[in-house]
């Protein structure tokens, strides 16, 4: 069981995290951050394997991960 | 909350970096790099003793986002500062962050000359083949061909030279006890990419000498190109021609 926890805030939806994650399960959010970006969330939660490959590549160190 | 009591946090941001919001454009590698930098400061418990030397270029800004002593140099001279701090200092652990314009072109004599002297300073050095700040004019470091807004029929070797390769350069002399070229596009280079700069540190705090480590970075914004071309280009185009790995490393030699 592994967590990740996106902060919208921070994030400025380049989607590196959703092209670098093995599972796929990082998907862009349709809505707005204050930012005006939209903002990368997680889908299918239960399929993360806590890789952390999605914080590694994070350029604005949005991404936190729990294991 | 209750995720937090029950599992394990594996990755945060580093304590070496403030909370301040980095000022880059959606899918830049400075953030990358800055965290890479503060995760190096992190493991060798040095941020207290650190002093930065930011750049000038888009990194400009490092100060707010380093919990370290930080100073912006005039553009190109930040290994001139860091020979003054590291000298008047030498306990301090001293690094410049800086980019291709500042460090190839600008300040070309001043990192030439600063790893001939064998400074024991830690550079970091951030080749995206542009000058992002200024809007993406032709810098030494851009690709043969490659269109910018001061070569827009593509840079031509015959009046404007070939790129330059500091590593390759620096690594003709004597003195620098490291020097590295290193890439994030993938897990595995940013794995390699933490490793270089944490030992690049490590190298100044053992007193052996000049550490170099070069990162090849994307500037989508500047490219016209999205994140994920930008690192395909990199990939594609850059890599061939900026080879990675390590190009002087006093350690094996000796």
């Amino acid at each position: 069981m592994a967590k990740i926890i996106i902060d919208r805030e921070r994030c400025k939806g380049c989607e590196l995290c959703t092209l670098i994650c093995p599972q796929k399960i990082i998907v862009m959010s349709k809505s707005f951050n204050k930012k005006s970006y939209h903002p990368a969330e997680l889908m299918n939660p239960e399929k993360c394997t806590g890789c952390a490959f999605c914080a590694m590549t994070c350029p604005d160190v949005a991404i936190e991960v729990y294991k | 909350m209750g995720v937090k009591k029950l599992m394990k946090q594996v990755f945060t941001k580093p304590k070496s970096l403030t909370d301040v919001p980095f000022t880059y454009c959606p899918g830049c590698h400075h953030g990358i790099i800055h965290r890479l930098v503060a995760e190096a400061m992190d493991d060798l418990n040095i941020a207290e003793d650190t002093i930065g030397i930011a750049p000038v270029g888009c990194a400009v800004f490092a100060y707010l986002f380093f919990e370290c002593d930080m100073i912006v140099a005039a553009h190109g001279r930040a290994p001139a500062i860091a020979t003054g701090i590291k000298r008047v200092k030498p306990d301090n652990i001293v690094f410049t962050y800086q980019g291709d314009g500042d460090l190839a072109s600008i300040g070309t004599a001043e990192i030439v000359h600063a790893a001939n002297r064998g400074e024991k300073i830690t550079v970091i050095f951030v080749n995206n083949a542009i000058y992002g700040m200024t809007g993406g004019q032709m810098a030494p470091t851009t690709l043969e061909g490659q269109i910018t807004q001061t070569s827009p029929y593509g840079r031509d070797s015959k009046t404007m030279g070939m790129p330059i390769r500091i590593c390759e350069l620096l690594s003709t002399l004597n003195s620098p006890a490291y020097i590295a070229r290193v890439a994030l596009t993938k897990p595995a280079y940013i794995v390699k990419a933490k490793k270089a700069i944490k030992k690049a540190f490590q190298y100044q705090l053992d007193g052996k000498g000049f550490a170099l480590v070069e990162v090849l970075s994307t500037c989508p914004t500047s490219w016209g190109l999205s994140p994920k071309e930008a690192n395909e280009w990199l990939n594609e185009k850059m890599i061939p021609y900026y080879p990675l790995g390590e190009f002087k490393n006093v350690e094996e030699v000796s």
